[in-house]
């Protein structure tokens, strides 16, 4: 029982719990400023869960007990998945559970009950964004599967830390079928994470909305747990995407030197990472819906180049 | 050697001369001229090469089977210039096309044979290459020359499938660049081919497999091999007549030697391996294959040019099938068809030119009663017919008869096959040849202007080869014979 | 073959090769013409790239040449031309509609499969990377036929005939580390030729049948119909 190993996992998740929000208002905050305005404040949207956190909870007459219970599974499958992915160190304990495979079952889990607290009231706001993210997230599956078993192809190992400790070890090597999936991956997390292009998380028109739409019905303690599982969810993929394709400074052993170079990589690493998201977002126009299809088929294709190039540029028979 | 780059060069330079004329009549003249010499430089080449034997300098490489093929496309360049000389002039008339586009004619006409020689000659693989393309882009402007929307749609068709074909043709000559890397001395002698035909047995197996199945399938593009013959048809009929006869006469015979000259060297390369016949066993199915197809095709023909295009690719199927049985009599019998039916076809292409003039149309039901219009043409067109169909006393009954020889011997249950798509074209000609010529004519067709003598000269001599081989022929295909199957025929 | 084991240059070599598949399909489904000759240009640029980086690793100084004339016909003179005939068609807001554009893609990769397994017998130890280039650029040739079979307008089929010589290319320089100059000179020449034609071709077709949808230029069948 490595206590010390147990101890720093927690305090890698609370950390990373706690950050998502800050990240989330980084990227908001440039997106403002592109725009020529002045924005929000780097700690609003703590004040705004805070503010939510205090309200009362209103729920419509027709919900059932899956209403009550989907913001606290969201939230969950959130941490838990946040648990699995390394922030600042590799080799934790939890590595033993951080199975790729288990990641994409957290998610899918949380996906699966948020969208049915959608559909749980009625409205036809919530049952139309229920069905748009199924949408989506069916297509973006492949992608993601895709491109994550090119990874482990490379690593030999469905392991997270596996891979990144691999990655780490080999150095710089140009691999195309990484510089592929690094593509598909980033439309996938572009489409799950519910940016622009695929979904504008800023809007509540009917036309455009999907992440919205399924919240729509939540007031007080629930909508903060919701709006702060999709900040974690966000965090999640910019993490795993930085860590796997570019892995330097993450710490491979426990020592507070190597702990605090990992906390400063990460932390470079995600400001870069949320100013090229705001300026994507800013400078892309939202898809129309019918178009998403076409926007996952170029990431299971940009997916499947990777998975081919691996097999044919760099195993060979 | 000076025979040898005046042939090569001597219609560059008469391309280069009919830049600038713009006299119809004096291009004519001048096209008949440069001609003519070339086929005399040809000939004192051919002299050289028979007394003297294989001649290899300066990246070309002459031997007893190309000259063999030099002197016939000078031969026949000769001929069609001297017939399309009178001819374009009246097409200009009746066209009204200006001096200044017949200019394009006239230089690409001497273009297209300077790649053709230039193709012939090389020892290079990939100057063989960049010639065959040259000869493709020198008549693709040719073949629309008529600017009418079906000539374009042929000319289109035409540039982008042969220009595929030839792409992938590109990449086989890649692989035998690659395959000789790893065995020859000195890697930059990798495309010579007499360097490989040397050191043939060293290269890869694999590899030269590979490369054959793209080379056969981008050099059989041109040769009009089924599937990939779609082109013939539809260029060698829209095109002005005498393109016609020298596409069908003499495209497709250098094509076909491309194909034969590597297939030397991949037989040689496969000789110890585990399918030593791949080369052999796959020009003689898309060779049989095509020669079926057409035969079949030809009977639903209704347009007088692509009946006799559909006869050309039968023929040509038959050629390779020839070569691809690699016994050393079909081979001489294929040497001698391309002989014959280069003559042949384009003697009947000169015809058809005049019966369309007469007729004034292309379609095979209107054209009617050609021997009692003008006997000149009439006969011209059914001793073609005859001749190319396969009739003794002409020379393609003794080709075709040697062919059939070397199947009984090797292939015997393949004999009735061959028969069969035999009769199938013979009876698909003589059905329409039937009403075409002795048919009613129609009220007012008159005679024209017609210059029978180039047909004359192609059908005496198919006449005499059929009649008996000259010695001194028959010695030297019994040299290509040596040269491509490694055994003496005679 | 690890490619740890392979010097940084070779790794390039790989990464821009396989940058060039990625262009040769992003022809294959882009609707917009102009786009489609960006495209085009970019693909150009990267295997004239692949072929300065062979000629640095491999020693060949004459590739340079072989570089520097594929830049400025493929990547720069051929675009050039054809985004001037664009403009004198008319048709630089020309969209193509693609029919089905994702069986198309997923077409393309099963391609990109088969050509794999057509070089896979190519057994050269010492040259392992060079035989998957060779996969890379077969497959190249392969999709830009498919994207010729697919499309419907006259110029974007050409562009697709061009970026299949861009394969050919590829082949010649990664896998024998270029040809003959005399051959490439050759080459380039034919492929220049090729564009000049393609170009009058584009005129002659648009002023018979008032487009470039090579639908339309079906007059001629295998039956041989009577229109003379």
């Amino acid at each position: 029982m490595n206590l010390s190993g147990w101890l720093l996992a927690l305090i890698q998740t609370t950390l990373f719990v706690a950050a998502a929000p800050l990240f989330a208002a980084w990227v908001k905050a440039l997106k403002s400023r592109l725009q020529n305005r002045r924005g929000p404040s780097l700690l609003q949207p703590y004040r705004d869960l805070h503010k939510l956190f205090h309200k009362e909870v209103m729920v419509a007459h027709t919900a059932s007990p899956v209403f009550r219970a989907a913001p606290y599974i969201v939230f969950s499958a959130a941490i838990l998945a946040a648990m699995v992915v390394p922030l600042v160190a590799a080799r934790l304990p939890t590595a033993a559970i951080a199975d790729v495979i288990v990641l994409v079952g957290f998610l899918a889990l949380g996906r699966f009950f948020l969208a049915l607290a959608g559909m749980d009231v009625g409205t036809s706001f919530g049952g139309m964004g229920a069905s748009r993210e199924m949408t989506v997230s069916s297509l973006a599956e492949p992608a993601t599967l895709m491109a994550i078993f090119t990874l482990t192809m490379t690593a030999h190992s469905t392991n997270l830390s596996t891979v990144i400790a691999h990655n780490l070890e080999t150095g710089l090597i140009l691999r195309p079928s990484f510089l592929f999936a690094f593509m598909g991956l980033t439309l996938v997390a572009l489409a799950e994470t519910g940016r622009i292009p695929v979904d504008n998380p800023a809007t509540h028109l009917e036309l455009t909305m999907i992440h919205e739409a399924m919240i729509l019905e939540y007031s007080g303690r629930h909508l903060a747990l919701m709006e702060w599982a999709a900040q974690i969810k966000l965090m999640l993929y910019a993490v795993l995407i930085l860590n796997i394709f570019l892995p330097w400074g993450i710490a491979a052993d426990f020592a507070p030197g190597s702990l605090l170079l990992g906390l400063f990589a990460i932390t470079a690493k995600l400001v870069i990472l949320g100013a090229a998201l705001a300026l994507a977002e800013t400078g892309l126009a939202k898809m129309r819906l019918f178009r998403v299809p076409q926007f996952l088929n170029l990431a299971f294709l940009l997916a499947l180049l990777g998975m081919l190039s691996q097999v044919i540029l760099e195993v060979g028979a | 050697m000076s025979a040898l780059l005046l042939t090569v060069f001597l219609p560059l330079l008469g391309m280069l001369a009919l830049i600038p004329v713009t006299n119809i009549a004096a291009a004519g003249w001048l096209n008949v001229a440069f001609s003519a010499a070339t086929l005399g430089a040809a000939a004192a080449l051919a002299f050289q090469i028979l007394g003297a034997g294989t001649m290899t300098a300066h990246g070309f490489h002459v031997d007893a089977f190309n000259v063999y093929l030099v002197v016939l496309t000078t031969l026949v360049g000769l001929t069609t210039a001297v017939f399309s000389r009178p001819y374009m002039a009246h097409v200009a008339a009746t066209r009204r096309i200006k001096g200044r586009r017949m200019r394009v004619y006239h230089t690409m006409y001497q273009g297209f044979l300077f790649t053709m020689l230039l193709a012939l000659t090389t020892n290079n693989l990939g100057v063989l290459w960049v010639a065959v393309e040259g000869a493709t882009l020198s008549t693709v402007l040719l073949v629309s020359f008529y600017r009418t929307p079906e000539a374009i749609e042929a000319a289109w068709k035409y540039f982008i499938l042969c220009g595929v074909g030839i792409a992938l043709a590109l990449f086989g000559t890649v692989l035998v660049y690659f395959a000789a890397q790893h065995v020859l001395v000195d890697p930059e002698q990798g495309l010579s081919w007499t360097t490989l035909h040397a050191q043939a047995r060293h290269l890869d197996p694999t590899v030269m497999s590979i490369a054959f199945i793209f080379l056969l399938v981008g050099y059989g593009t041109k040769v009009g091999l089924f599937p990939l013959h779609s082109w013939l048809p539809d260029a060698h009929s829209e095109g002005p007549t005498p393109m016609s006869a020298v596409l069908s006469g003499l495209l497709l015979n250098v094509a076909l030697y491309a194909v034969v000259r590597l297939k030397v060297v991949t037989d040689g390369a496969l000789a110890a391996g585990e399918r030593p016949e791949l080369a052999g066993h796959l020009l003689m199915g898309f060779g049989l294959v095509t020669f079926l197809a057409a035969g079949l095709f030809l009977h639903r023909q209704r347009d007088i040019k692509r009946m006799f295009s559909y006869s050309s690719i039968e023929h040509m199927g038959l050629m390779t099938f020839a070569f691809g049985v690699g016994h050393p009599l079909a081979t001489f019998g294929a040497l001698l068809h391309m002989l014959v039916h280069s003559l042949t076809k384009s003697a009947i292409f000169v015809t058809v030119g005049h019966a369309t003039h007469i007729a004034g149309t292309q379609s095979i039901e209107h054209i009617r009663g050609l021997i009692r219009t003008q006997p000149a043409v009439g006969w011209g067109l059914l001793l073609g017919v005859v001749a190319i169909a396969g009739f003794p006393p002409f020379g393609v009954f003794t080709s075709e008869f040697l062919l059939l020889s070397a199947t009984m011997h090797d292939w015997p249950w393949l004999t009735p096959t061959l028969l069969v798509g035999l009769a199938v074209a013979f009876a698909g000609l003589f059905i329409n040849l039937h009403t075409m010529v002795y048919g009613k004519a129609p009220e007012g067709q008159k005679p024209v202007k017609a210059n029978m003598l180039p047909v004359a000269v192609h059908l005496l001599i198919v006449l005499w080869l059929g009649l008996s081989v000259p010695p001194f022929l028959a010695r030297w295909l019994d040299q290509a014979t040596l040269l491509i199957t490694g055994s003496h025929l005679l | 073959m690890n490619l740890a084991q392979l010097s940084l240059g070779e790794q390039g070599t790989l990464m821009l090769s396989a940058l060039v598949l990625l262009t040769s399909f992003a022809l294959l489904a882009q609707a917009r013409l102009v786009a489609c000759i960006h495209v085009f240009a970019w693909q150009g640029a990267l295997v004239g790239l692949v072929t300065a980086l062979v000629a640095l690793t491999a020693d060949t100084p004459h590739l340079y040449i072989s570089a520097a004339l594929t830049l400025a016909l493929k990547a720069l003179l051929i675009p050039w031309m054809l985004h001037r005939l664009v403009r004198r068609l008319n048709m630089h807001r020309h969209v193509e509609t693609l029919m089905q554009p994702t069986v198309v893609l997923l077409f393309g990769a099963a391609l990109v499969i088969f050509s794999y397994v057509v070089v896979l017998p190519v057994e050269r130890i010492e040259l392992a990377a060079t035989r998957n280039i060779l996969a890379i650029s077969l497959a190249v040739v392969l999709v830009g036929l498919l994207m010729m079979v697919v499309r419907r307008q006259a110029v974007t089929q050409v562009i697709g005939f061009m970026s299949l010589e861009n394969g050919l290319f590829l082949a010649a320089v990664a896998a024998t580390r270029g040809m003959p100059l005399v051959v490439e000179l050759g080459v380039a020449f034919d492929v220049l030729v090729a564009a000049v034609l393609f170009g009058v071709f584009f005129f002659q077709i648009s002023e018979s049948i008032e487009s470039l949808n090579v639908d339309r230029l079906n007059r001629l069948s295998e039956t041989g119909e009577d229109d003379s």
